[in-house]
């Protein structure tokens, strides 16, 4: 009997000490070392590697890239699961499967595809190149890659809810006397506000760290057509280490920004779903 | 203003599948009705009809004298209470009731006095700063009736008002809302499967049964003179003896006369007995085999279990009555028919009701 709750215990902590370890060997060394590395010169050094200009120019590419490419799959995610969640129609699991298609493709595919498309001698290159459109190695093919890769973050995370929570408060508000954009501000949107951020946040930290699709489409200039994760990948390239673990580290920060918001958010949505599971088992 | 509500020859299918099948209709204004049926009688697609949540295939639907068939919800002047009360799960007690009046941009001060009289009707000032989720189930109700009461709406409809709550919170909501309907007379349909709470509440009942009214009429007439075997056999148990009327007698196949029915055609009749029309006394002298099985005593009222060789039937009696009468388990007895209805089935004629006489004790 203490035997097996000796050995019940031994178990115990062997396992948990092999998720730690796990956990300290990839996940929290890693980043110390990005921040190690990136401070290894001193705050001076970190700091003008990150105001050099080239440095100044990927961070603005990557914030534009986000505040576009998020606000788009933010639109996109609520009409789709609006869509799914309250009709049933022909083309419903073909849409359903094509939201979840980039998950499932290479993001350099995703990248390469564009290319064959708008590239110079791609399908509509011609035309595009005619009428003096750079969307290739340009910001709007960085763009349309990363609305692509990010496409199924917000959806896939408002459509379960949108199915849970069905759709009988919508109308309540109808035989209440609500017009359509009334039901969609007042009732709709507030019901999937957590699952929305959550979807958004997802959104945001791929959007910004994209390396594979963006890659391909770039052309990486640097100084022009350069993101955050493409910049860290040509300084280290060009040996300049230090500065490649500056920008990377501005990276980590996100991640963790988006980990402590992620946190937050889950722990009010969790709160809404339980609500709405205590509501059906009434 | 008058809000009869008429529907006429009103059809609806899902899928292929008839749910409704040409219903005709008149809600009388002011009139508190029920819709009675089982689960599938077409009873809550009929309600969300008449809401406009849902279109018929066929047919039309007046409100107050105007085709409101195809008019959008919000132009018919109905409030509908839900199922599950759909209460908005990120507003509180207030707002949830301020909704309606929201929408329609009332001023604020207005608002705050409607909402708070509201609140005070359904007795939850209290609770005002309340989310729905911190509510209980009788509490969310009161809050889904106040909220639809605030657009003032001229016909209120509700889809099994009290079908998720406890028995004892039931019977208090259904004695507030029979109280409430006397102070405002608005017109209410409310539909149910229990037909101890269409009894209770409503001033009339139409029985619903595979998407068709089977009966409406007073809830004493419905009861008394149930219209076919379906709508007497929903509304509360009954023995049913299949039998056969000859010379104006009813006999149970098993062998034993039921009651006299002087204008039952001969021919094989199907009989049905409420357990009170059954009375029972201790056997005299001869007796023709029925033995008491099992009394059980709930409450005020006592139902017995009665059977002779190769028929069981049940009885029941208030408890008093049962003490008084010296009956006990295993005791032979003598029956005696008080009433009861036989539905002859005869050249497959349309069934008809007849009301027995009572016979001689068997």
């Amino acid at each position: 009997m203490a035997g097996n709750a000796a050995g019940k215990s031994a178990g115990r902590i062997a396992l948990i000490t092999i998720a730690l370890l796990f956990m300290v060997l990839f996940l929290l060394l890693p980043l110390i070392v990005v921040f190690a590395q990136a401070l290894s010169s001193g705050f001076e050094a970190y700091f003008s590697s990150i105001a050099d200009p080239n440095v100044q120019s990927a961070i603005w590419m990557t914030l534009i890239i986000a505040a576009v490419a998020v606000p788009a799959n933010l639109a996109f995610g609520i009409a789709a699961s609006w869509c799914i969640g309250r009709f049933e129609f022909t083309g419903r699991n073909l849409l359903i499967t094509l939201i979840d298609l980039p998950f499932s493709i290479s993001p350099v595919i995703a990248g390469l595809l564009e290319v064959l498309l708008f590239g110079l001698n791609g399908l509509l290159g011609g035309w595009l190149s005619a009428h003096n459109y750079q969307i290739i190695f340009a910001l709007p093919g960085m763009i349309l890659a990363t609305i692509f890769v990010t496409f199924p973050f917000v959806a896939r995370e408002v459509i379960p809810l949108v199915q849970e929570q069905g759709n009988e408060e919508e109308e309540a508000a109808v035989t209440l006397g609500a017009n359509f954009w009334q039901i969609f501000w007042r009732i709709s949107l507030p019901k999937i506000r957590w699952g929305l951020l959550y979807g958004v946040l997802l959104c945001n930290a791929r959007a910004m760290g994209e390396f594979g699709a963006v890659s391909v489409v770039s052309g990486k200039v640097f100084g022009e057509t350069d993101t955050l994760s493409l910049a860290v990948e040509s300084l280290y390239g060009s040996y300049e280490t230090q500065a490649a673990f500056a920008v990377a580290s501005l990276l980590a920060l996100l991640a963790l920004v988006t980990l402590v918001a992620k946190a937050t958010v889950e722990f009010f949505l969790r709160d809404e779903m339980n609500a709405v599971k205590r509501k059906r088992t009434v | 203003m008058s809000t009869e509500i008429t529907i006429s020859n009103v059809s609806r299918g899902f899928n292929g599948h008839t749910v409704l099948d040409n219903v005709n209709l008149t809600v009388r204004d002011g009139e508190l009705l029920a819709l009675l049926g089982p689960s599938g009688s077409g009873k809550t697609t009929l309600l969300r009809l008449i809401a406009g949540l849902d279109q018929p295939d066929s047919g039309s639907i007046a409100i107050g004298g105007t085709e409101a068939t195809q008019a959008h919800p919000a132009a018919r002047g109905v409030g509908f209470v839900f199922q599950h009360y759909a209460l908005f799960r990120h507003m509180n007690v207030f707002e949830n009731i301020a909704f309606p009046l929201r929408i329609r941009k009332t001023p604020k001060a207005e608002v705050n006095v409607k909402v708070t009289e509201l609140l005070k009707l359904i007795q939850l000032e209290t609770l005002a700063g309340r989310y729905p989720a911190q509510l209980s189930g009788g509490q969310r109700q009161r809050v889904a009736l106040a909220r639809a009461l605030a657009s003032q709406p001229r016909v209120l409809l509700l889809d099994e008002p009290f079908g998720a709550l406890d028995a004892v919170v039931r019977r208090d909501l259904r004695r507030w809302l029979r109280q409430l309907h006397e102070e405002m007379h608005i017109t209410t349909i409310f539909v149910t499967h229990d037909q101890e709470e269409a009894f209770d509440l409503a001033d009339r009942i139409v029985i619903m049964n595979g998407g068709k009214i089977c009966q409406q009429g007073a809830p004493i007439d419905i009861y008394q003179h149930p219209a076919d075997v379906f709508v007497h056999e929903f509304l509360g148990e009954s023995n049913h003896i299949t039998g056969h009327a000859a010379g104006g007698i009813i006999f149970a196949d098993a062998g034993f006369p039921v009651a006299e029915a002087a204008n039952a055609p001969d021919g094989p009749a199907e009989i049905y007995v409420r357990p009170h029309h059954v009375l029972l006394r201790p056997r005299s002298n001869g007796g023709t085999g029925w033995v008491i099985n099992r009394i059980s005593a709930t409450g005020a009222h006592a139902r017995i279990s009665v059977a002779n060789a190769s028929t069981t039937l049940e009885a029941s009696m208030t408890v008093d009555a049962l003490l008084a009468s010296g009956l006990t388990d295993h005791m032979p007895v003598d029956i005696t028919f008080a009433g009861g209805t036989v539905f002859p089935t005869a050249d497959s004629q349309p069934l008809k009701l007849q009301v027995l006489k009572p016979r001689l004790a068997v």
